[in-house]
């Protein structure tokens, strides 16, 4: 914990001032649900249903500030490669049988190969222009591939059912906690963390980093850039068919249920600011229970809270709460 | 702010500002001949659009700013014009010109928030906001939710010409979007509207030269979504309908296509491609469920082999500045 001169890291005051702030966070909700009288169960309900969004919130911010991170591009598909998750999990279901946990292996390594696709036969090409045609060129795929989702499947959604191993739930004294919903915010934990460790503590993370920085410099010592940037693409992109599939249960599987997240996860982006992956999964979490929150205590804005807490951090900090002033 | 309009050599300026001027004679003989062969709602439709184009092409196109929400101006100012003439009982000029003022009002305040970030956040903030007051759009209850706010009557402009028939109509459509292109044109070719380029060209240096880049990026945002909202407002009065079609993300996308196909940065670019698109989407009717298919190929087309768009291809070709 401790360097070895003895003085603290730096990030020890950040986390200890954010446990604090969390403690008395925590104690501020409580008191006031107890003032304006709701009942507990409620409260922890919507704060679970807040942790489940911000599961979601925080891997496709993730796989957004990745993406951007090598490609410096905005990826405006990726709303559409989560519904492409669900759709591989309903489809790998029905035609073979396969289900769930083959699904969860299966859709990210799918799609993660039309990520691939996509980026070789039309990305690179966009490199050196502006980065705003990143954004449009991924506008269109996205079109395209909701549009072809609603022709083929309506706008209804398919339903797509849990899996045994994890129905049903425990009661924990003081809320009812379902199984599923337990293992989704574990999962997604678990995921955020791992990429994190990779790319700040392992020495392909620094390569990664490093070709951030500086591709050119990094192509110079004999690695090979232009397929580091594919492959980073295609992890990303399978990130986003990962949420897909742990949201597919959920949520029903249906061609626009990615269009309207991706927009909240720009707004989750924007107040994070891409330039630290550890900030866009704390920011992602930390929105979900704030939206959680207010569907508690005034369940009117729920829908909006988040674009206006962007607007207040625009004012306060435009940079973003992690990010860089450029 | 002389500096950058002088590095274009006289003879350069006059030859291009020729050009320009013959297009646009042209614009306005095929506008006028028009409505005797095309069924004049269509033209209408294609007029609204192609000024809402013309309003975002002037932060994309002259001071490289992609606003990825422009829907909220556009269909915030159709709701309020659709809600003045119908129930505060506006005459439609007032109504048209409480749109333009909605635009102005919703363009200052997410503007202001925009401009603090560059680039890529840049669109996604304004993509954001415009999410936002979409949802805000299909809470409130003067929207009409899905229905929309129907029957907006198309009242007498002045108390005096009715406008009921299309004829009249498409003659004040006609006379709205002139105004207008004449007005964004004006704006471009002005000592601030050199700024603007500057701006689009080189920000840091045009810091460095001492502009106050940021009320120049408001300024540019406020127009664009002031001009945005007359087309809004024109089209509720045209269409005697506002709805939720307007405010979505999707009719943001739609805009920035239009833009595209007929060319970033280029005066009559968004114009033609505004028909174009209107056009797609009425004629292509049968194919109705692929129109959201088509537009994403568009888009992809014109990003990897097409950036130039239509008017900006042929203007390269002719060497001439349209």
């Amino acid at each position: 914990m401790f360097e070895k001169d003895g003085s603290y890291p730096s990030w020890f005051p950040v986390a200890g001032a954010s446990v604090a702030g969390l403690v008395i966070f925590c104690g501020a909700v409580w008191g006031l649900a107890d003032w304006y009288g709701i009942p507990t169960q409620a409260l922890f309900g919507q704060l679970l249903l807040g942790l489940i969004n911000g599961s979601f919130y925080a891997l496709l911010s993730l796989g957004l500030a990745v993406i951007f991170g090598m490609l410096n591009i905005i990826n405006f598909t990726h709303g559409a490669q989560y519904m492409m998750g669900a759709f591989t999990a309903y489809l790998v279901l029905t035609y073979s049988g396969l289900g769930y946990w083959a699904a969860l292996i299966v859709a990210p390594i799918v799609v993660g190969i039309f990520g691939i696709i996509i980026e070789r036969t039309m990305l690179q090409w966009l490199y050196k222009l502006d980065h705003l045609y990143g954004l449009l060129l991924t506008f269109g795929v996205a079109l395209i591939i909701e549009g072809l989702a609603r022709n083929r499947y309506g706008s209804a959604g398919l339903p797509y059912a849990m899996p045994d191993s994890l129905r049903g739930g425990r009661n924990l004294g003081f809320m009812f906690l379902p199984n599923y919903r337990a293992w989704v915010i574990v999962a997604s934990l678990v995921i955020c963390l791992a990429t994190w460790y990779v790319i700040e503590r392992t020495r392909l993370g620094a390569y990664l980093r490093a070709a951030t920085e500086n591709p050119t410099l990094v192509r110079a010592f004999g690695i090979n850039v232009p397929r580091m940037i594919t492959l980073t693409y295609g992890f990303g992109v399978a990130l986003a068919a990962v949420a897909g599939v742990m949201a597919a249960p959920i949520y029903n599987v249906s061609p626009q249920m990615g269009s309207d997240l991706i927009i909240v996860v720009f707004a989750v982006v924007v107040i994070g600011g891409m330039g630290s992956i550890m900030g866009a999964i704390v920011t992602g979490f930390g929105l979900g229970i704030i939206e959680g929150l207010t569907k508690v205590f005034y369940p009117e804005a729920s829908n909006t809270v988040i674009f206006v807490i962007m607007a207040i951090v625009l004012l306060i900090r435009p940079a973003g709460l992690f990010g860089r002033t450029a | 702010m002389a500096s950058v309009a002088e590095a274009a050599p006289t003879a350069v300026r006059a030859n291009e500002s020729r050009s320009a001027t013959i297009a646009f004679v042209i614009m306005v003989a095929v506008l006028i001949v028009a409505p005797f062969f095309i069924y004049p709602l269509f033209l209408m439709q294609a007029l609204c659009f192609a000024l809402f184009a013309c309003a975002f092409n002037l932060l994309i196109g002259y001071v490289g700013l992609l606003s990825f929400g422009h829907a909220l101006y556009f269909g915030w100012a159709s709701y309020l014009a659709a809600h003045a003439a119908k129930v505060w009982g506006f005459p439609p000029e007032l109504a048209i010109l409480t749109g333009a003022a909605t635009g102005a009002v919703l363009g200052l305040i997410a503007g202001s928030l925009a401009i603090r970030r560059q680039g890529i956040y840049f669109a996604m903030i304004t993509l954001a906001l415009a999410q936002m007051m979409f949802l805000l759009a299909v809470q409130a209850k003067f929207t009409g939710g899905e229905d929309g706010i129907q029957g907006v009557p198309r009242g007498k402009l002045f108390g005096m010409i009715d406008l009921t028939p299309h004829s009249t109509m498409y003659v004040v459509v006609l006379v709205i979007f002139l105004a207008s292109f004449l007005f964004i044109h004006r704006v471009i070719n002005s000592p601030f509207g050199e700024v603007l380029k500057a701006i689009r060209e080189n920000e840091p240096r045009a810091i460095s030269l001492g502009y106050k880049t940021d009320r120049y990026k408001l300024v540019a945002f406020v127009l664009s979504a002031t001009l945005a909202g007359i087309a809004g407002g024109t089209k509720a009065i045209v269409f005697q309908i506002a709805s939720l079609t307007d405010v979505h993300w999707a009719m943001s996308g739609e805009v920035v296509l239009m833009t595209l196909v007929g060319g970033l940065g280029t005066v009559f670019g968004p114009v033609a491609g505004a028909f174009v698109i209107v056009a797609m989407q009425n004629y292509l009717n049968a194919l109705d469920q692929w129109v959201t298919v088509i537009q994403g190929a568009i888009f992809v087309a014109c990003v990897l082999l097409f950036r130039r768009g239509i008017i900006g291809e042929i203007a390269h070709l002719m060497r001439i500045k349209l």
